[in-house]
């Protein structure tokens, strides 16, 4: 059944293209003067990144590369989470003492479900969206596990925060892996419209969510 | 100038005062109208309704008639988006590329009044009085379809003596929508209740607009509940002196 | 012809009919006026931040337009990709074979049970309703879809399923399904509420279908974009992942996501960027689902691409902002439309896919306002395509033997006849002028004969003045 619709359909599509022409189509590779890049102050665009990320109901906080462990001591403390699921590259740098950090070796879902939350990396930040992109690349680990517990905290480089969102695009298409990776875009914590068009926050995916942005 | 009144039929036939008015401010602001008399209808309400083929020959014969002028200028904002945006369309879908050719030649040249005022001639000040609490209502088409932007509402606020109330939720359709009013007459009156009810919260005497045709249906509700609030075509109240 | 099963439409009365009995429904029309004005001021505020917006919007359209008009190679080249990445593609020309693939699919994981990710393509092709005949539910795990499976309705809205339900509606159907008397109408704990009732299943059940927003050619990549994370749980958890699309939801290169991921967050939640975007290409070793399938699906859509008029309706990314804004959809909701797609979307859609024979009330379910061109993200002349389904509905009629009984034909051709000559066209507004004077009062027709009755039933007609423009035209000139 499949190649023999397969051919019609092309068949079909291409009959179709002719005399649905209207002759003044546009290329996709027409250029139109839409923006690609922010202003370029780095300074402006990492206030953008905290603001609009802060917008959408998350928690946001600066720290040092040197004082990511206590800043991610202080912030379980404050959220009262002990055991935290992390991906099996995170730098033993980045863990405090006191907690329980267990490590994504292709654990049971239930485990990681079972945890109080999850701590990661991200591939890349878009200041203008307040977006947190994960790629599966380092110290971000398989999609599961920054999905199924109900708080992430999440560790960007202010240098990983491009300003607008055809930047993202075209920086995630220079790593660009082959076979390709899997992309999580995440902007805020898991929310919902249905009701009345309000936006709440929580329901399916981690229903907190803090970041600390590292200079 | 010399410039050419396409009437259109609705208001040759139900609204002359419009065009009486149009006539008087144009020759006010010293330019010669000229009223080509074989005109009749652009074929709007039949086009828009799904009549194309009973629409063409007025379309052809529109744009014969008119073709000869520099400027022509309209009190009617949907007839002239008719002529500039539908008249390609129309000649695109019935293949008639020599019509399509005039269509190109002809549309530039077809103004909406407070177009052809304001943005034509570059003036604001008609030189009216009107001392009555007045609001205006943008029609779709003078809004969204040919884009006069604020040019009624420019002319308006040069008017002396105007007690001049925007309206609450004024780019909302009122529910005309020329044979919608009929076709689906219990949405366009529930659209309709909804204006009549911001009008009412302005308490102009008299709502004013660039259309007759949803004005019509405007003051059909004004009258039928005898809110004592009037309509009057922007040209109307621009002719009025003191 | 076209049948009409083959699309989601139900037997569905004219489009008129339908209002009527939506308008009377006050509780519906508070809703949806409070949930329209809501999310039209939201998406103006986060348009409004982009200065490049009208560029973008351009881009959209020419991106689109490439699309359409090199759709053969970008499918092939998207199933090459697709494959290449261990993915599976499968064709399918209508609902009837694309259920078939998607039944068989899941029947060979032996699974009676599947979690759904929102789609209204799989809308479209009811494919609930096939799955259940083969024995096999379909769990619908977005908050608004899984709404209105409880509740046994219908959706009315592209993007918010129960838009026309309020909270206090939402919590009294939950109380009753989930067991939970003591829920209150609180959104957050009803969403809770939603969250435990489906956690188990995510862990659980092993296959998952989903739509598709976007898929890149270039890449192979398939782009769904959510609020909730039950798109992320549907594409993360369950071994079998089954995606079906439309063949003209493909976007040519993977920087155009560049685009549309700034056009579509902000049209349809009026938001800068959704929750939640999943993109994913293949299969990812140790990963998520180790087994993937995309089912194209064309049921009417390279009919509309045949249509150099009607062919930009493929552009839509359905983004529900030219729903939202739409004021006849605020007033009668999206049950009139009786279709998957309402709104302005849907009165020209509709009738394409199934054919306008089967919907010719929905392209006259418009005052042809506008503002949903306006709106439109990739600038889809709603108007313009509404006036040219318009046409093919009239042209349709008119071959058939009973327009020759039909009043609106025949008037219509006989004042086409009128305009058609000055000397007829000025004889008709004399008549006109005479023939009135027993029904004018005080300036005003309040029960007009025939046609006319249809508008003076509801509001005043003007009467037609004793002196028409022409006619002080030429006493002017006269006097002069
Ligand atoms: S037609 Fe345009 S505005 Fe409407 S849903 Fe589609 S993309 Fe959005």
């Amino acid at each position: 059944m499949s190649n023999s619709s397969r051919n019609a359909m092309l068949a079909k599509i291409r009959t179709a293209i002719m005399t649905g022409s209207r002759g003044d189509f546009h290329e996709a590779h027409t250029s139109v003067p839409y923006s690609a890049y922010d202003d370029g102050n780095v300074a402006a665009r990492i206030e953008l990144f905290a603001h609009r990320v802060a917008e959408y109901k998350a928690w946001v906080g600066h720290c040092t590369s040197v004082g990511i462990a206590q800043a991610v001591a202080e912030r379980l403390m404050i959220r009262g989470k002990k055991r935290m699921v992390i991906p099996s590259d995170l730098p033993d740098s980045w863990l405090p003492k006191g907690f329980d950090f267990v490590r994504d070796s292709q654990l049971d879902r239930t485990v990681i479900a079972g945890m109080d939350g999850v701590l990661s990396g991200a591939a890349l930040g878009i200041a203008q969206t307040g977006t947190i992109v994960l790629d599966g690349g380092a110290f971000q680990g398989r999609r599961m596990i920054s999905l199924l517990p109900d708080y992430h905290l999440c560790i960007i480089r202010a240098q990983d925060i491009v300003g607008v969102v055809p930047e993202a695009f075209a920086q995630l298409a220079t790593t660009r892996q082959s076979p390709m990776q899997p992309y999580t875009f995440i902007s805020g914590p898991s929310a919902t419209s249905d009701i009345e068009l309000n936006r709440v926050e929580g329901v399916h995916g981690p229903r907190t969510l803090d970041v600390f942005i590292v200079e | 100038m010399q410039v050419a009144l396409f009437i259109t039929c609705f208001n040759d036939t139900l609204f002359p005062d419009t065009g009486k008015s149009v006539v008087s401010i144009v020759e006010r602001l010293g330019h010669q109208v000229i009223f080509p008399e074989e005109q009749t209808c652009c074929g709007q309400m039949h086009f828009n309704t799904g009549y194309q083929s009973e629409a063409m020959p007025l379309i052809r014969r529109f744009v014969e008639i008119f073709s000869q002028y520099e400027v022509i200028v309209s009190p009617s904002a949907s007839c002239v988006g008719m002529v500039r945006d539908m008249y390609r369309f129309a000649a695109e879908v019935h293949q008639d590329a020599k019509l399509a050719n005039e269509v190109a030649l002809l549309a530039d040249r077809v103004y909406e009044f407070s177009e052809f005022i304001v943005n034509r001639l570059g003036i604001q000040d008609v030189g009216a009085y009107y001392p009555h609490r007045v609001t205006y209502h943008p029609t779709c088409h003078s809004l969204r379809g040919i884009k006069v932007g604020d040019a009624p509402e420019q002319l308006l606020r040069a008017v002396r003596g105007i007690d001049y109330v925007p309206l609450n939720q004024s780019n909302e359709c009122c529910g005309f929508g020329g044979t919608f009013a009929v076709k689906n007459a219990d949405t366009s009156m529930a659209m309709l209740g909804d204006k009549i009810r911001h009008i009412l919260d302005t308490r102009a005497e008299v709502c004013v607009a660039a259309d007759n045709s949803c004005l019509m249906h405007i003051g059909g509700a004004l009258h039928r509940q005898r809110s004592g609030v009037r309509i009057a075509h922007l040209a109307e109240i621009l002719a009025v002196q003191e | 012809m076209k049948k009409p099963e083959s699309v989601i439409i139900e037997l569905a009365p004219r489009f008129e009919v339908g209002a009527k009995s939506a308008l009377q429904n006050t509780q519906l029309r508070r809703n949806m006026g409070k949930a329209t004005q809501t999310i039209r001021g939201k998406r103006a505020a986060v348009v409004d931040e982009l200065s490049d917006w009208e560029s973008l919007r351009v881009a959209g359209q020419h991106i689109k337009d490439d699309v359409m008009q090199h759709l053969d190679t970008y499918l092939v080249q998207l199933e090459d990709a697709i494959t290449r990445a261990g993915g599976h593609v499968h064709w399918a020309k209508d609902a009837h074979e694309a259920n078939e693939i998607v039944t068989h699919l899941i029947q060979a994981t032996g699974s009676k049970e599947i979690i759904k990710v929102k789609s209204l393509t799989t809308d479209e092709i009811r494919l609930n309703e096939a799955l259940e005949l083969a024995g096999i539910t379909a769990i619908e795990t977005d908050l608004a879809e899984l709404i209105i499976q409880l509740a046994h309705e219908k959706s009315s809205h592209i993007l918010v399923p129960a838009i026309h339900k309020n909270r206090s509606e939402i919590r009294a159907l939950f109380q009753k399904s989930m067991n939970l008397p003591d829920l209150t109408d609180e959104p957050k704990e009803l969403a809770a509420a939603a969250r435990q009732f489906l956690r188990e299943k995510f862990m659980s059940v092993r296959v998952a279908t989903s739509g598709a927003n976007f898929a890149i050619a270039e890449t192979g990549s398939v782009c769904v974009v959510e609020s909730e994370g039950n798109g992320r749980m549907c594409l993360t958890m369950p071994d079998v992942l089954i995606s079906v699309m439309g063949i003209e939801k493909i976007l040519p290169r993977w920087q155009d996501l560049g685009v549309f991921m700034q056009l579509l967050p902000r049209s349809s939640t009026g938001e800068r960027m959704n929750p939640y975007t999943s993109i994913w290409t293949g299969v990812h070793a140790d990963d998520g689902p180790q087994e993937f399938h995309l089912v194209l699906l064309d049921n009417g859509r390279s009919d509309v691409l045949a249509d150099s008029v009607g062919r930009q309706t493929l552009h839509c990314i359905r983004c529900s902002a030219c729903i939202n804004v739409c004021p006849v959809y605020e007033r009668t909701g999206g049950h009139a439309y009786g279709s998957v797609y309402p709104g302005p979307i849907g009165a020209i859609l509709t009738p394409q896919l199934v054919g306008t024979a089967y919907a010719d009330s929905l392209p006259y379910a418009s005052s042809l306002c506008g503002a949903c061109y306006d709106v439109c993200p990739v600038r889809i002349n709603i108007p313009e395509v509404l006036v040219h389904l318009r046409g093919k509905v009239v042209a349709e009629k008119q071959t058939q033997l009973k327009s020759w009984f039909d009043g609106e034909n025949i008037g219509m051709k006989a004042m086409a006849t009128t305009f058609a000559h000055r000397s007829t066209y000025e004889l008709a507004q004399q008549a006109g002028q005479l023939a009135q004077w027993p029904f004018v009062y005080e300036g005003y027709i309040e029960h007009g004969p025939g046609p006319l009755g249809k508008w003076t039933a509801m509001r005043d007609f003007p009467a037609i003045p004793p002196q028409s423009f022409r006619d002080w035209w030429r006493e002017r000139q006269r006097d002069e």
